[in-house]
């Protein structure tokens, strides 16, 4: 019985995957790129989802990875002539130094829960303020990638058009949401979500619960700042207050809780409610000629949505699928 | 130099007083009923507003609008606590954080779509007038504000220590379980709670509204420090709220002029992360065994 | 060699001396029940055994091995596992997923622990409920799985706290008829425990703790038997039903 929910499970991603891919013959640019947005923002929320769905671990302070990984991407290439596809490195490995950084900080000095959140938030606006005033950055001004050639090549620059990022980051996403489904079914997976239960316990239980802790936050770090290179690249641009801060924290972790935390769809369908409603209530605003009302239907949006279903909307949608109960909806915290 | 470092200082502790106002009601709502309440900064504003539209079309002093302004967020405070809030206080930390990350947007997209973005400031005769006191030069407003600010927070906390009530939240908030055990009606309980401080938050804006121009955008600046006062002076602690406030605001002015206005915050988050680590309870945290 | 010796352990509290100076051993292979009123110190004498509390004097020795200041994943490496008395099962995780956590300290492999762990709840009588969210099993069930997850590490040295607390003697039984199976394999076993027929029937050393002080240590029935003990624990009329 176990074995063809999963079967059913494992169908019904590549089914949606396929879909994702052949879309591209149907769409526009302008559906394209609101998609593109959406993938980019479900695989931020996978990647937050790894340290607070999984190992439980609270962050608001995830755009510091962001914007790292970001700026990482908007300067190597473009000033020093490296190949964009190298420079993932870096966007990937200094956040995932400065989370180990953080992590260690707090984890050594026992600063959990709420406390750790709050340490988050300090380093990651710590950092915006750092970067509103260093010159190799740009200082507020920000940077601003090259403009695109008419010869540009998008494999080797990793920039394109609409067509371009829109598979870049399908790809990005799928990988980032297979790395999850594989991490949370190894014994990395089971350590987390018995830490995230009760961190005391699985130590009694010979889980080292620090090196855990930390797993999670640097594999979590990494995958954002790859997520903000992503964004430099596609963007063309970026500001400190675009890339860092806590309002930016606060935006990459609405999806993957309203979608469902500790699940390996919620992130990707949070994205797909989020983001669609957050661009259209912001042409409405302008368009309109109201500022403000976009706030305020995001804001309504997220009230209603927390108080019907605190889970998130996944495990609602799944059970009704009949994708739910054991193996993927892994009993998101907070059900 | 010296002047000017006094004179800095001096304004620092005076905006710190109203800081120590605004970290006070939210000390109060994250003591009692553990909330991490994101929509604190709105709040403010919100206050600052009222300050602004009474002023602006009822000709009322700022005198006369802190009181209202005070009533009308307790109001404000204890229905959305008791119609909505209370619903969500055995949830867990990431869940009310939504709902308050959502409260917050929502309270910034009505002020922006009922006044704008455009700056609303209170521009009285009142608002230019100084006090002198020997090298030391200050404005009216902003010493009323903070007398203000200290007087509301003396009053909270006798009213605290002393009133049966009072004594009912503080029990409320070392022991939740408890509590209930004894009978605490723990909804009315935590309404008067959220009612408390989104007051203390509003009035503090009122009082800062003849000081500042009043933006929706403000906010989140007022969030993020009324929550470093509140870490660095000491959860649950009225006396570490004034401390923590008070330190903050030196700490900030000294900040802007020795580095830049806009790193004000930069030796903040320092003294944050510092007491995280070394103290986590605060400078002046009571010693009891954590929750 | 014995399995644990203890000497002089002693935890202060805010003036409050919570332990004074313990000293007991206990034998490889053997039932050894910690026993004491209410407040005589027990669980903090075992949580500072168990690593989850530090000791403010005294040493503990696992195995010939000094181990005050270990924490407690490095302990349970080490071959000592432990129960809470305030039972933590990890309710978002099925039944045999609970028990499959202790397995990783032995193999890496998901299947491997999966296999161990369904062993161990078929040992334990729970292989039927092992997909069920953890958090829907009853109170002995409860219990029982606790047990589980300590065994899953391979201990050496199992501490149970307070295990057969609010269980009927049905419920205790079975767990007992595991603890005796276990020590037939060469288990040690170190109970807390309240429940004094479990102890006397079963218990092959009894040490009992009055405010914080080792007051009496031996077979159950020189203890029931010790006029000190008598007096403190078991009641001026004291009887052992």
């Amino acid at each position: 019985m176990k074995a063809a929910l999963e079967r059913r499970q494992w169908i019904a991603a590549v089914m949606f995957f396929a879909a994702l891919l052949l879309l591209p013959i149907r769409l526009g640019d302008f559906y394209l790129t609101v998609l593109s947005l959406v993938f980019l923002s479900a695989y931020v929320g996978i990647a937050w989802n790894l340290m607070m769905g999984f190992a439980g671990q609270l962050s608001l302070g995830h755009a510091l990875y962001f914007g790292v990984g970001a700026y990482v991407l908007a300067i190597l290439p473009d000033r020093y002539g490296v190949s964009p596809w190298l420079a993932m490195v870096p966007a990937a490995v200094l956040p995932a130094l400065l989370g180990l950084g953080i992590g260690a900080l707090g984890f050594r000095f026992s600063v959990r829960g709420v406390y750790f959140a709050l340490l988050t938030i300090a380093f990651s606006e710590f950092a915006r303020i750092l970067f509103e005033h260093w010159d190799y950055v740009g200082r507020t001004g920000g940077v601003f990638l090259r403009a695109l050639t008419p010869d540009n090549r998008p494999l080797t620059s990793l920039r394109g058009g609409a067509r371009f990022s829109y598979y870049a980051l399908l790809l990005t996403m799928a990988a980032g949401w297979l790395l999850s489904a594989l991490l949370i079914r190894s014994r990395i997976g089971y350590c987390w979500r018995a830490i995230r239960e009760d961190e005391d316990a699985s130590r009694a239980l010979g889980v080292n619960a620090l090196r855990m802790k930390l797993l999670a936050v640097a594999i979590s770090a990494a995958l954002t700042g790859i997520a903000g290179g992503w964004f430099a690249l596609a963007n063309g641009s970026l500001f400190p207050d675009s890339v860092l801060g806590t309002q930016i924290s606060i935006n990459l972790i609405i999806a993957p809780i309203v979608g469902g935390l500790g699940t390996l769809f919620g992130p990707i369908l949070g994205a797909f409610i989020i983001v669609p409603i957050n661009e259209w209530s912001r042409d409405l605003a302008q368009s309109s000629g109201i500022n403000g009302l976009n706030l305020l239907i995001y804001g309504l949006l997220l009230m209603t949505v927390i108080k019907l279903s605190p889970g998130g909307c996944w495990p609602w949608l799944a059970r009704h699928l009949r994708l739910a109960a054991g193996g993927w909806k892994i009993g998101a915290a907070g059900e | 130099m010296v002047e000017l470092y006094l004179n800095v200082v001096v304004n620092g502790l005076l905006i710190g007083a109203v800081y120590a106002l605004i970290a006070v009601g939210l000390t109060i709502i994250f003591g009692v009923m553990r909330v991490v309440n994101f929509a604190h900064g709105e709040m403010v504003v919100v206050g600052m507003y009222i300050g602004y539209v009474l002023w602006r079309y009822f000709g009322l002093p700022p005198a006369a609008s802190v009181p209202i302004a005070m009533v009308v967020m307790f109001g404000a405070g204890y229905l959305f606590q008791r119609l909505i809030g209370n619903d969500f206080v055995d949830q867990p930390q990431h869940v009310q954080f939504v709902l308050y990350i959502g409260l917050a947007l929502v309270i910034t997209g009505l002020n922006a779509i009922i006044f704008g973005p455009d700056p609303r400031g209170i521009d009285s005769a009142a608002s230019f007038a100084t006090y002198r006191i020997g090298p030391v030069r200050i404005d009216a407003s902003r010493l009323h504000a903070a007398v203000a600010a200290l007087a509301l927070i003396a009053v909270l906390w006798s009213w605290l220590r002393l009133s049966l009530t009072g004594k009912a939240m503080q029990a409320a908030a070392e022991n939740i379980i408890g509590g209930q055990v004894i009978g605490l009606r723990l909804s009315h309980i935590f309404a008067l709670t959220s009612g408390i401080g989104m007051a203390c938050a509003g009035t503090a804006g009122a009082l800062i509204a003849p000081l500042y121009d009043a933006t929706p955008y403000l906010a989140s600046e007022f969030t993020l420090t009324a929550f470093i006062v509140v870490i660095v002076g000491g959860l649950a602690s009225l006396p570490g709220a004034l401390l923590g406030g008070l330190l903050i605001g030196v700490s900030e002015a000294l900040a802007a002029v020795l580095i830049s206005p806009s790193a004000k915050s930069l030796l903040s988050y320092a003294l944050l992360v510092v007491v995280l680590l070394v103290r986590p309870a605060g400078l002046l945290a009571p010693n009891k065994s954590s929750r | 060699m014995n399995s644990l010796e203890i000497r002089g352990l002693t935890r202060r509290f805010a003036g409050l001396v919570a332990v004074n100076d313990v000293s007991f051993d206990v034998a490889k292979g053997s039932i050894t029940a910690l026993i004491g009123p209410n407040g005589a110190g027990k669980t903090t004498c075992f949580n500072m055994i168990a690593g989850a509390m530090r000791p403010d004097g005294g040493e503990v020795w696992f195995e010939g091995r000094m181990i005050v200041g270990l924490p407690p994943e490095r302990l349970c490496r080490l071959g000592m596992a432990r129960t809470f008395q305030i039972m933590r099962p990890l309710t978002g995780m099925s039944v045999v997923e609970n028990v499959m956590v202790g397995g990783f300290v032995h193999t890496s492999s998901v299947a491997q622990a999966r296999a161990s762990a369904m062993q161990i709840l078929d040992r334990v009588g729970l292989a039927d409920r092992a997909e069920q969210p953890a958090s829907m099993l009853a109170l002995p069930d409860r219990k029982m799985l606790e047990l589980a997850k300590a065994l899953a590490t391979r201990p050496r040295l199992l501490m149970l706290d307070e295990v057969m607390a609010a269980l009927r003697p049905a419920d205790s039984d079975r767990i007992v008829g595991v603890l005796q199976e276990l020590r037939r394999g060469g288990m040690t076993i170190l109970l807390i425990e309240h429940v004094m027929r479990v102890v006397m029937a079963h218990a092959d050393e009894v040490v009992v703790l009055h405010h914080g002080e080792k007051i009496a240590v031996g077979s159950p029935a020189d203890v029931a038997a010790d006029p000190v003990v008598i007096e403190s624990y078991l009641g001026r009329r004291g009887r052992v039903a």
